[in-house]
């Protein structure tokens, strides 16, 4: 497998395997790194990638396999472990001690002492600022990092493994909000790390980055090792089809129903992490939305129905303009969303599952403030059984019941509103395979009662099987439509599609 | 599949959820009539019916304090400022009744007032998301200074015997009229909290506030009403108080919202809000009516008293975490 046979391996994974529940998230994984290499980790949504980097740094336990770093076997504990044995993990999410010096967050729990008790600080500055100097970053140790930009935050970061001597450092998309500015010091520094012998491995959806800055690629499918290249062997496309695989079948029947007027329309949709969104929905149509999580897709619905503001643009219900200030005015008009957090968004965990579904209902079922409670018991139990949810008793906390289940749960209690328009983010993440594929027929007996329903999925089998339109997102815009026709006719196939999001 | 008949019919088939349901229900109830039991064999005096009707009388002002502050927690709150608003209510009273001897101004006044408070909590809390505990924690001292600027910082006593009758007069000559208040105030919580779409709301914010603003509930208002309620009962509750000691005093209610709480997660309302129940918060205030007249007749000190009010709202937190295995 390997093709450089002489290469200084410094970590190495085999066999990992992990499963939760019933997903197997990594299956037979390998993944080797070389001293002082830039590896890029690439894979679509899901494909494993974070899961094979937090077993690495010791969040999860894998199931099977072995790790040897540095020669040893290798196992940590946790990720303070892992960064004692020379691997710090960059997140996409930092974290630092907003009150504290820079000097303060690079040796935080490790600060010098005098006496046992008292902190050294000048000497604490002093390390510090050496580092930040030799990895020539201009900034005095003894400032504050509140303040700072996430671009400096994150060379922090870097820094602090730097301190700690770490071998490998793991940068989950690293340049997701940086400028180019700040992108070319961030190579800067890989470069300088590199030459230092320190090894990277860079998780990146950017094509151009991962070509400019890394020297090899693991690309991961479906929890899968799909294999190892030299960056310089590969181009793009190659590189899709690998994420891809050929395997294209029609797992997810869609119904062929008719197609009415436009339903929901909207021109240039303009907000925080998406701009100029336009497109339309029909009655009977099912959308899917398909693009690269971050891409801005659930960010465009959730302002769409008023859960997060709206900078500009015009939404329009069956022709007519609507300028949606709120959920509770979404739902009025209409339109309701499936959120993609069910657990934040969703469901009142400890409440009943008759409360659950009831919650958004009662508004146009109660009697001067009163609750019907019969009929809210016959008409919840109605829609939980169009949902076919399994539960003992609806009476029982949502919280007991499994994701799937949960997942029919909200759906009954947006079903029971009757909505011209479904949004549903994600309905099927977190689900077994047979509450899935329920739920995906339900999907086309509501577009076929005339609804119209967009769907986001990640998945992209998923959204080319059910789908009768697929919109496109990259990087906060729309690039391109697919037609079902086209699906059908093999004109269009994954590898076209996901191009796109990249 | 799907059984839209009440749980307890499913009782029998003893099942994990089916116990800890049960539990969850009854759970405290049965630790109610376990006190009672027990205080029934070891003391001959507990048994009179004179003394049941005195128990009735302690709680009622703890009572329908708690009714309040059961909104308030459930909807994920707290309010602190309900000893200040026993105050406030009592020299308005004290003022209006001095100056107009008309009854019914001095109450709707004073409940209007502290009804006006618990609006102005609300407000803050909901209006500029700060947390109930800090907001509560300064209006307490606002009100107490208004309460002392109105007095001039005087008691005042009340000598109307129409007045006095509130707190200690008795319907059909037996049951007293601030027990009948509490009763109604019990019955109106009932409806409110289980029956209303406002109850259901409560629920839910107090639940999950993200899923609530989802499923477009009103979270503002919802939030800002609870405290209205409280506000209300307090001003309800502040009446009874004044009347029974026949005097307005400024400096009254400290410590009040002690107990009100404590009925409420004895009764096993959960802080961090969401869940509680009406019936469960009665018997909560009962329980600790209950620690109070218990220890008294069988001779223990009340400092006694105070300790096991404390360590009972620990067991009871602990064996809320235990039932629900939730933190």
């Amino acid at each position: 497998m390997e093709q450089g046979n002489n290469r200084d391996i410094i970590l190495s994974c085999r066999h990992i395997s992990k499963a939760f529940g019933g997903t197997q998230a990594l299956d037979d994984v390998q993944f080797d790194i070389a001293r002082g290499e830039v590896h890029a980790l690439l894979g679509e949504n899901g494909a494993g990638k974070s899961t094979l980097m937090k077993i690495i740094i010791g969040l999860f336990k894998a199931d099977k396999g072995s790790i040897t770093f540095d020669g040893e076997p290798y196992l940590a504990k946790d990720p303070a472990d892992a960064i004692r044995k020379g691997i710090s993990m960059i997140h996409q999410e930092l974290n630092p001690e907003y009150h504290l010096t820079i000097a303060e967050n690079i040796f935080l729990k490790r600060e010098d002492v005098r006496g046992k008790v008292f902190l050294d600080k000048k000497s604490t500055n002093l390390k510090a600022q050496q580092i930040l100097d030799e990895l020539g970053v201009k900034l005095n140790a003894k400032r504050m990092i509140e303040g700072l930009t996430l671009a400096q935050c994150q060379m922090i970061e870097i820094i602090k493994a730097v301190s700690f001597d770490a071998k490998l450092i793991i940068m989950d998309e690293p340049t997701s909000s940086l400028d180019s500015e700040e992108t070319e010091a961030l190579f800067n520094m890989i470069r300088r790390l590199k030459s230092q012998g320190v090894s990277i491995v860079y998780i990146s959806h950017r094509m151009d980055e991962i070509f400019q800055i890394c020297d090899r690629v693991t690309v991961l499918r479906d929890g899968r090792y799909v294999g190892s290249e030299e960056i310089g062997n590969v181009d793009r496309e190659k590189l899709i089809s690998m994420m891809v695989g050929r395997t294209v079948k029609n797992i997810f029947p869609k119904t062929e129903c008719a197609i009415g007027e436009t339903v929901l329309k909207v021109e240039n949709l303009t907000g925080k992490g998406f701009s100029d969104i336009s497109f339309e929905v029909r009655a009977g149509e099912i959308v899917g939305i398909s693009g690269l999580v971050g891409s801005g897709r659930s960010e465009t619905m959730r302002a769409l129905i008023g859960l997060d503001p709206l900078t500009s643009g015009k939404v329009y219900l069956s022709g007519k303009e609507v300028r949606i200030r709120s959920v509770r005015h979404a739902l009025r008009l209409g339109i309701c969303m499936v959120n993609e957090d069910r657990k934040n968004f969703g469901l009142v965990l400890h409440r009943s599952i008759r409360e659950n579904i009831s919650l958004p209902n009662l508004r146009e079922r109660h009697r001067k403030g009163l609750i019907n409670k019969r009929r809210e018991v016959r008409e919840t139990a109605e829609a939980a059984q169009t949902l076919t949810v399994k539960a003992a008793s609806l009476e029982l906390d949502a919280y007991s019941l499994s994701g799937g289940n949960q997942q029919k749960v909200v759906l009954a209690k947006w079903l029971m509103s009757k909505p011209k328009v479904l949004i549903l983010d994600e309905p099927t993440r977190g689900v077994d395979v047979g509450a899935k594929s329920e739920i995906h027929s339900l999907m086309g007996r509501f577009a076929s009662e005339g609804m119209a329903i967009v769907m986001i999925s990640s998945e992209l089998p998923e959204i080319m099987g059910i789908s009768d339109r697929i919109l496109i997102y990259r990087e906060g815009r729309l690039n391109g439509e697919v037609m079902r026709q086209d699906i059908l006719s093999g004109k269009e196939n994954q590898e076209t599609v996901l191009a796109r999001e990249f | 599949m799907i059984n839209a008949d009440r749980p307890s019919r499913k009782l029998l088939r003893v099942d994990q959820t089916g116990l800890a349901l049960f539990m969850r229900r009854y759970g405290i109830g049965i630790v109610m009539l376990g006190m009672i039991v027990l205080l029934s064999v070891i003391s001959p005096t507990f048994r009179k019916p004179s003394n049941v009707i005195s128990i009735l009388l302690q709680i009622s002002i703890n009572g329908i304090l708690a009714l309040g502050m059961v909104f308030v927690i459930t909807a994920g709150g707290i309010d602190l400022s309900i000893g200040s608003m026993l105050a406030l209510t009592s020299v308005i009273v004290g003022v209006v009744l001095n100056s107009t001897g008309n009854i019914a101004l001095a109450c709707i006044l004073a409940i209007s007032a502290t009804t006006l408070f618990g609006l102005i909590n609300g407000l803050l809390i909901a209006k500029f998301q700060m947390f109930p505990f800090v907001v509560t924690l300064a209006t307490q001292l606002v009100i107490r200074g208004v309460a002392y600027i109105i007095s001039g910082g005087y008691s005042q006593s009340l000598a109307n015997a129409d007045f006095k009758n509130i707190g200690n007069g008795k319907v059909f000559s037996t049951i007293p009229i601030p027990v009948v208040i509490l009763f109604v105030i019990a019955l109106l919580a009932y409806v409110l909290m289980h029956w209303t779409l406002f109850g259901r709301y409560t629920y839910a914010v107090g639940g999950n506030i993200n899923s609530a603003i989802a499923s477009g509930v009103n979270v503002f208002w919802t939030r800002v009403f609870s405290f209205v309620i409280m506000g209300f009962c307090a001003g309800v509750a502040g009446v009874i108080m004044t009347s029974r000691i026949s005097a307005a005093q400024p400096n009254i209610g400290v410590g009040y919202e002690t107990d009100a709480i404590a009925a409420c997660v004895i009764g096993g309302t959960s802080f961090a809000g969401g869940i509680a129940t009406i019936p469960g918060t009665v018997i909560g205030i009962v329980i600790i009516g209950l620690i109070y007249n218990g220890m008294n007749l069988v001779g223990i000190n009340s400092y006694m008293q105070t300790i096991t009010k404390g360590l009972l709202i620990i067991g009871a937190v602990m064996l809320d975490m235990f039932i629900n295995k939730r933190k």
